[in-house]
C-alpha cells in the first residue's frame, strides 16, 4: 500500500500496545479491510475516523475477535497485543475480550441493576474474593466511569432506567470494571445528546491515564478533541495514520484532505 | 384496491377547479379511500363478533350440557349388616369376609329399601324386592361391601347409607329421562318413578354435588352413575409430567444450540425446516410412531402414561422448540455484545443473559404446548389409551407412570360413544373440567410471563 505514511514517531517500540499487520477481513466474498497496518500506543486515545462503511468499526472490532460471532466474516493477517498474536489458535477470545474491554455504539445495559451490571465482569472473572471486595470494585469503576455521585444512592435500581448518557457511562464503567488494557469505543457519543457527549469525551481523556483507547467515531471534531492519534480510513484501506494535529491541520493524502475537509464523505 | 384511481383520466386534472384546494370538503378519492378504511373495519368487527357469538354457543352448551354430571342422586336407606349373611364365621378375619360377593350384598340392600319404604308409609306394588332395587344402582351392594370390609367393627348394627341411585332414577330427576321414554325401557317402569317421587317428600332421596365424578374411577358401560374422570385425570397428571421433564429440556436445549451456537450451513437450514414441518404433522401419526417405537420396538407397556407422555413429548418438541426460538431470536444482539465484550463466554452470555430475557417467551411456548398435549387424544388411540377402563388408582409413582391408565381426552372420547345417555351427560361434564384445566394453564402463563417479564 503505497497511500499509507506512518509518520516518524519519537517513541521506543515498547510503548507499542497494539501492532496489526497486513490485516484483511472478508465478509463473505466481499473484501471489508485491505491490507491495514497499524500501531497502536499505549495510554493513548487513538480515533478512526473516516466515511460510513470504510470498515473501521470492522477493524476496531477484530482487535478483540468479536468478528468471531459473525459467521461469514474471517480475518487474515497479524494483530499482536504486546507482542502476541491475538488469531493464534491457543489464544481464547474470551480471555483476550477480558483484557481489550469494548464500549458499544448504543448504550447496552444489562436489564438488571447498576451494582450488577458493573459486578457482572468482575464475578465471572473472579476479581473479587468477598463481597467487599466486588463492592470496592463496583465503586471505584463507577467513580472512574464519572456517574459515581450520580447513582451511588439507587445501585440497585435498574441500569435500563438511566438517561442514555448515564447509560452509557455505565457501559464505559462496566467495560472498565474488569480492568482491561485497551478500551475499544464503538462510535460511543452517536445516540447521546452534547452534553452527554462532552461528559463521556472528558472521561475519555481521563481513562488515557490507564488505557490505550481505540475509538470510532464520525465526528471529527470530536476525534480532534479527544485523540492523540488519528487513523483515516477510505474504502477499506487505512489511508493515512499520524498525529492528531498533524492528521487535521496536515494531511499528506488527498483523500484525507477532501474528507476533512468535506468533499467525501 | 379501492383507493387507487380507477381510470388514469381522472388523475391529472380536477375540473372543479373552484374547490380543488379547500379542505373543508372532502375529495373523491378522500372519501373513497376513508369508506373502503371503514368497510375493513366493519368487517373485523362482524369477524369478531362471530367468533364471540360461537364462543358463547359453545360455552352455553358446554355448560347447560355438563354441570348435571357433577350432581348426583342418592338414596339414603338404613341397612342392617346381618352378622349371619356377612360373617358366618364371627371372627371379622377379612379375608374369610371377602369371600362373600357383592351378590351376597344384594338381598341386604334390597330388603333394606323395602322396609325403609313400609317405614315411610310408601306403596310398594312390586313383588320382588330385586324389581324394586332397580331404582338403586347396580354399584350399591359393593359400595356397602366396600364399607363392610373396611370397617368390620360395623357388622350387626343397622347403619344409614347413602347410595348411587340407578342412571335413569339420576336422569329422571334430571329431566333426562321421562315416562314416555321408559314404555319403551326394560329396566324402569313408571310405577319406579312414582315411588322415586313418593321418597323425595320422605328425604330418601336427594340430589346433591358429586364429587366422586371429579375424583372417582370410571365404571362399566352398565353404571355411569359411578363413574368419574378422576383416575384418568391422574393419567393425565403423570403424561404431563413425563411431556415436561422431556420437553422443556430437550426443547430448550435443542433451541439454544440452533440459535446462539450452530453454524448457519445447509444442515441446519434442513433441521429448521424439519422442525417447522414436525409441528405441522397430524398427531395420529405421532400415534402410530410411538406404538412402533415405543410398543412394539422398545416393548413398553401398553395404555401406559409413560409411553402417551413419550408420544407427546414428540408432539409437543416442535411448538416448545418454535417458540423458544422465536423469544431467543427477539433478545436484543446488544446483549449479547454486552456479554460478550466484557469476556463473557458465549455460554455466559447465554445464561446469564440470553435466557432470563427470553425466559417469558419460553414459558408461554412451553404451557401452551402442554395445553396441547393436555388435550390430545389422537395419538392415545393408537397405544392403547383410549377405550381403557380406568378404574383403579395407581398404587404409586411407578405405578403411575407404567400400569395402564387413561387420560381426560380420552375418557372423554370414551363416554361420548357409549350407547347410554347418562354418559353422554359424563362427557360434557369432563369437558368442563378439561377446559378447567387449560384455562387453569393458561393463566399460569399469563402469570409468568407477567413475572418474569423485565424491559430494556
Amino acid at each position: 500500500m503505497n497511500d499509507m505514511r506512518i509518520v516518524k514517531r519519537d517513541v521506543d517500540m515498547n510503548d507499542i500496545k497494539i501492532s496489526a499487520k497486513d490485516v484483511q477481513v472478508y465478509y463473505g466474498d466481499t473484501h471489508a479491510i485491505k491490507d491495514v497496518n497499524v500501531e497502536i500506543k499505549d495510554k493513548t486515545v487513538t480515533a478512526f475516523i473516516g466515511p460510513s462503511g470504510c470498515g473501521k468499526s470492522t477493524f476496531l472490532r477484530c482487535l478483540n475477535r468479536m468478528n468471531d460471532t459473525i459467521d461469514i466474516c474471517r480475518v487474515t493477517g497479524k494483530i499482536e497485543i504486546e507482542g502476541e498474536d491475538i488469531y493464534d489458535k491457543r489464544v481464547d477470545p474470551v480471555q483476550l475480550r477480558a483484557k481489550v474491554g469494548m464500549v458499544f455504539q448504543k448504550p447496552n445495559p444489562f436489564p438488571k441493576s447498576i451494582y450488577d451490571n458493573i459486578a457482572y465482569g468482575p464475578r465471572i472473572h473472579g476479581l473479587a474474593r468477598s463481597k467487599a471486595d466486588l463492592d470496592d470494585i463496583v465503586e471505584k469503576s463507577l467513580r472512574r466511569g464519572a456517574i459515581w455521585n450520580e447513582v451511588k444512592d439507587r445501585l440497585h435500581a435498574p441500569g435500563t432506567g438511566l438517561s442514555g448518557g448515564q447509560q452509557q457511562r455505565l457501559c464505559i464503567a462496566r467495560a472498565i470494571a474488569t480492568e482491561p488494557e485497551v478500551l475499544l469505543m464503538d462510535e460511543p457519543c452517536s445516540a447521546l445528546d452534547p452534553i452527554a457527549t462532552a461528559q463521556v469525551e472528558e472521561l475519555i481523556d481521563e481513562l488515557r491515564e490507564n488505557f490505550s483507547v481505540v475509538i470510532v467515531t464520525h465526528s471529527m471534531q470530536q476525534a480532534a478533541r479527544v485523540s492523540q492519534k488519528t487513523a483515516f480510513f477510505h474504502l477499506g484501506n487505512l489511508v493515512e495514520y499520524g498525529e492528531t494535529g498533524q492528521i487535521f491541520t496536515n494531511p499528506q493524502d488527498p483523500r484525507t484532505e477532501s474528507y476533512i475537509t468535506g468533499r467525501i464523505g | 384496491m379501492s383507493d387507487h384511481p380507477t381510470s388514469p383520466s381522472s388523475f391529472p386534472s380536477n375540473p372543479s377547479g373552484a374547490a380543488k384546494n379547500s379542505l373543508l370538503k372532502l375529495d373523491a378519492r378522500t372519501k373513497k379511500r376513508n369508506a373502503s378504511e371503514a368497510r375493513f373495519k366493519a368487517y373485523g368487527v362482524g369477524a369478531i363478533a362471530l367468533g364471540l357469538f360461537f364462543l358463547v354457543a359453545l360455552l352455553t352448551s358446554i355448560i347447560g350440557n355438563g354441570t348435571p354430571a357433577f350432581k348426583q342422586t342418592f338414596i339414603t336407606i338404613p341397612i342392617e349388616l346381618t352378622e349371619s349373611k356377612l360373617d358366618k364365621s364371627g371372627v371379622r378375619d377379612i379375608d374369610v369376609m371377602k369371600k362373600v360377593t357383592t351378590f351376597g350384598y344384594k338381598p341386604l340392600v334390597q330388603s333394606a329399601l323395602v322396609a325403609s319404604l313400609q317405614e315411610h308409609g310408601i306403596e310398594n306394588p312390586f313383588k320382588k324386592a330385586a324389581d324394586l332395587g332397580k331404582l338403586l344402582s347396580s354399584s350399591a351392594p359393593a359400595q356397602v361391601r366396600d364399607v363392610v370390609l373396611a370397617n368390620p367393627e360395623l357388622i350387626g348394627q343397622t347403619i344409614e347409607f347413602r347410595l348411587l341411585a340407578g342412571s335413569r332414577v339420576d336422569g329422571y330427576f334430571k329431566g333426562r329421562v321421562d315416562r314416555d321414554a321408559l314404555a319403551r325401557d326394560k329396566n324402569l317402569d313408571a310405577e319406579h318413578l312414582d315411588i322415586a317421587d313418593a321418597m323425595v317428600t320422605a328425604g330418601l332421596i336427594d340430589t346433591k354435588f358429586n364429587a366422586d365424578f371429579i375424583f372417582g374411577a370410571d365404571a362399566s358401560e352398565s353404571r355411569p352413575e359411578q363413574a368419574g374422570i378422576g383416575v384418568s385425570m391422574v393419567g393425565s397428571l403423570f403424561m404431563m409430567i413425563v411431556v415436561l421433564c422431556l420437553a422443556l429440556p430437550i426443547g430448550v436445549a435443542a433451541s439454544i444450540y440452533l440459535e446462539e451456537f450452530a453454524p448457519q450451513n445447509k444442515w441446519t437450514d434442513l433441521i429448521e425446516v424439519n422442525i417447522s414441518n414436525l409441528a405441522a404433522v397430524p398427531s395420529i401419526v405421532f400415534g402410530i410412531l410411538g406404538l412402533a417405537v415405543f410398543i412394539q420396538f422398545a416393548h413398553l407397556p401398553q395404555s401406559a402414561p409413560l409411553v402417551g407422555g413419550l408420544v407427546l413429548t414428540l408432539m409437543t418438541l416442535p411448538t416448545i422448540i418454535i417458540s423458544t426460538r422465536a423469544s431467543l431470536k427477539a433478545v436484543p444482539p446488544s446483549i449479547r455484545d454486552a456479554a460478550l465484550g466484557i469476556g463473557a463466554s458465549k455460554m455466559q452470555s447465554v445464561f446469564h443473559h440470553v435466557l432470563p430475557l427470553a425466559m417469558p417467551g419460553i414459558l408461554t411456548g412451553t404451557i401452551i404446548g402442554l395445553a396441547q398435549a393436555l388435550g390430545e387424544t389422537a395419538p392415545l388411540l393408537l397405544i392403547g389409551m383410549v377405550g381403557f377402563i380406568a378404574s383403579n388408582m395407581p398404587d404409586g409413582i411407578a405405578s403411575g407412570f407404567l400400569d395402564p391408565n387413561s387420560a381426560m381426552p380420552a375418557q372423554i372420547y370414551e363416554w361420548a360413544k357409549r350407547a347410554d345417555p347418562a354418559y353422554y351427560e359424563r362427557a360434557w361434564g369432563g369437558i368442563i373440567i378439561l377446559l378447567g384445566f387449560l384455562m387453569t394453564m393458561n393463566i399460569i402463563a399469563v402469570i409468568l410471563r407477567r413475572r418474569f417479564e423485565r424491559r430494556w
